[in-house]
């Protein structure tokens, strides 16, 4: 793995930077298959459990990015975001709520106070096929309108065509345009085709300036599966190594249940360590997950199991 | 290699603790494996025998769960021994645990969009050829439930025409029960008033223990009939009929997930379906002393509930449609006449 901050002359030109991230290690395909998993089998158990679903329930990025939501849909999904379970206080608040930038407006307004962030995608979100300029005034919009991360998306044609520079530049101008507002980077696993491609979007992504790095927009198939978390979840830990910078890894996309998540965390303390299992560093982009978390939590506690009529529908 | 009961008992203790074990899992499936089917050696009265005769080795079934169209084995690896009257070992059978309950209510919730929007008629037509295929196994549930019940062959073969002719029965029911539990009512304003039943959800059934086949087809075919889902449990006793029903309706056009049949011990899996708040109703025929119990924890999630009957029911009556009404919901719709 590299051992400079950032290598001299990296951007430089397309081929220094193209040379730099083929040079970086392979991804063994079958390995990466197999030690996810031979995770995924760890079995968690009671209080264990219990503190894994908090965890998870601190971590979640309640998400609701349809063509179809209305203002109402955003303010129920805030209120949920602050008390999960209106039935139990106990539970803890969730992480932010993610929504598309023309609604930031409408969740700062009814997450004031609550300690919940608001997340904005943006850049053209899903695809990105949209010119830089667009991309930055609906970054500068959402910032504008007080939303204090955003989730943009790479230019996947950029990238599969080798044009690594252009995402790059592009990256960094969206950093700029965030300004204070963390920056989560979607790389859309999906389409990136191999591990080895997530590998070296990752690094791109984090040299450019990334605060975190974000499997999938969860509109594509596959999205969040373990062997593309585990492969990302090591290159956060190698880039600290390299730099001393911290930065944070986002599943989205098909985790739906509490057994999903509890995997994720697994993955995330035995492959980037104890350090990353931090709502701060570790995010999961979900919407339906909340609701097999809170039941399980309920089974947990009173040994009953739940049913989805005893929760919110979203 | 016939176990007795005691030994099994032990091994059955022996693969809790492996299960427990986070690396437990390769020991466990081992353990499942040799455990189910080698020890039906005693009785089994008219099967393979003549077929070893021909130098052949007999094939002997395993007798699973019945789970969203599969048949696994315990999620727990365990089995029980099924003992004829006479104490005499008939075959192991899965001995289901609270997860194997939790995983059929599941599979229910997830048929019963499919199955209680089919029409009626269609639904009248797939438990029809359940009863086509139960005909043609009419020989391998009399001998089941001769072995069960230690009854000669003959009261056997009645009692099997009896399930049968039940589930005909029933499967004609589907398309008519509407209209007579349903219909338009006479109101006081310029209003059509029409109430139309609906089934109300997942049910679970707990099958009568003495009858083991005719029982089970009384309980399960009019709940499944007026449009619910079923987490049945099949009698703790002779749960092998029921095991053969459940490979009958594999095969007969019912989508996987609408019958999910466990067998087991009744005091393990009862309490949680019975509080279960994704399960909406429960038929308490074969819960015996633990009626009141599970009707208590079914409060807590306001399930409709059947209360078993006084005193010794006999099967072989005509039921008339208590049951098919037990697990239906009225919707009643006000539509102005437009005058």
């Amino acid at each position: 793995m590299p051992d400079t901050i950032s290598p001299p002359g990296l951007t430089a030109s397309n081929a220094s930077l193209r040379a730099y991230l083929h040079g970086l290690p392979g991804v063994d395909e079958v390995g990466a298959a197999q030690r996810a998993a031979g995770l995924a089998t760890r079995s968690i158990k009671t209080t264990a459990k219990a503190q894994a679903i908090d965890l998870a329930i601190r971590m979640v990025d309640l998400t609701t990015l349809e063509g179809a939501d209305t203002p109402g849909k955003v303010r129920a999904l805030a209120a949920k975001a602050v008390h999960p379970d209106p039935a139990d206080p106990s539970v803890p608040r969730v992480a932010a709520v993610c929504v598309y930038s023309d609604r930031v407006a409408i969740a700062v307004e009814a997450l004031r106070g609550s300690g919940v962030a608001v997340a904005s995608v943006a850049t053209a979100f899903p695809a990105g096929r949209a010119p830089l300029e667009a991309k930055l005034a609906d970054t500068r919009q959402a910032v504008a309108d007080g939303a204090a991360e955003i989730d943009m998306v790479i230019d996947r044609g950029a990238f599969l065509s080798g044009d690594y520079l252009k995402v790059y530049e592009e990256i960094t101008a969206v950093k700029e345009a965030c300004g204070d507002a963390h920056l989560k980077v979607i790389l859309e696993t999906g389409e990136l085709v191999t591990y080895d491609n997530v590998r070296r979007a990752s690094w791109l992504a984090m040299h450019a300036g990334a605060d975190f790095i974000k499997t999938s927009t969860g509109k594509v198939s596959p999205a969040a599966t373990l062997p593309v978390v585990l492969v990302m979840l090591e290159a956060v830990r190698d880039f600290r190594a390299a730099t001393g910078r911290r930065i944070g890894v986002k599943p989205a996309g098909g985790i739906r249940t509490t057994k999903d998540a509890v995997r994720n965390l697994v993955l995330v303390n035995e492959v980037a360590g104890a350090d990353w299992l931090d709502p701060a560093y570790f995010r999961i982009g979900a919407s339906s997950l909340l609701n097999d978390l809170l039941m399980q939590r309920t089974k947990l506690a009173t040994g009953v199991y739940g049913g989805p009529d005893y929760y919110t529908l979203d | 290699m016939a176990e007795t009961p005691e030994s099994s008992e032990r091994s059955e203790q022996a693969g809790k603790t492996v299960a427990r074990r986070p690396g437990g899992r390769a020991a466990r499936t081992k353990r499942a494996d040799e455990g189910a089917p080698p020890q039906v050696e005693p009785a089994r009265p008219a099967e393979p025998p003549a077929v070893a005769a021909q130098g052949r080795l007999a094939v002997r079934k395993t007798y699973k769960l019945y789970v969203g169209g599969a048949f696994p084995r315990s999620e727990s690896g365990r089995s029980y021994p099924v003992t004829d009257p006479q104490g005499g070992l008939l075959a192991n059978a899965a001995l289901a645990s609270r997860k194997d309950a939790r995983d059929a209510v599941v599979a229910a919730r997830r048929a019963f969009g499919g199955w209680s929007g089919r029409t009626a008629y269609n639904r009248g037509q797939v438990l029809y050829r359940v009863a086509e295929m139960l005909e043609g196994r009419l020989g391998q549930f009399a001998d089941e439930v001769a072995a069960a019940d230690a009854v000669p062959r003959e009261r056997a073969e009645a009692l099997v025409a009896a399930a049968i002719d039940r589930w005909v029965w029933y499967a004609g029911w589907t398309d008519k029960i509407a209209s007579v539990a349903g219909g338009a009512n006479p109101v006081a304003g310029p209003y059509f008033n029409l109430s139309t039943p609906e089934p109300t959800g997942v049910v679970a059934v707990f099958a009568p223990p003495e009858a083991p086949l005719l029982g089970l087809v009384s309980v399960l075919a009019p709940v499944i009939a007026t449009g619910n889902t079923a987490v049945v449990v099949a009698s703790e006793r002779a749960p092998l009929p029921a095991v053969t029903l459940a490979e009958v309706l594999a095969t007969s056009d019912l989508p996987g997930g609408v019958v999910n049949l466990l067998t087991g011990r009744l005091a393990e899996l009862a309490p949680p379906l019975a509080a279960h708040a994704d399960v909406n109703a429960l038929d308490l025929t074969g819960a015996g002393a633990l009626a009141a119990e599970l009707e208590e924890a079914a409060a807590g999630t306001l399930k409709r509930v059947l209360r078993p009957a006084e005193g010794r029911t006999d099967w072989t009556a005509e039921p008339g449609t208590e049951r098919l009404t037990a697990f239906l919901e009225t919707k009643t719709v006000w539509h102005p006449i437009g005058v």
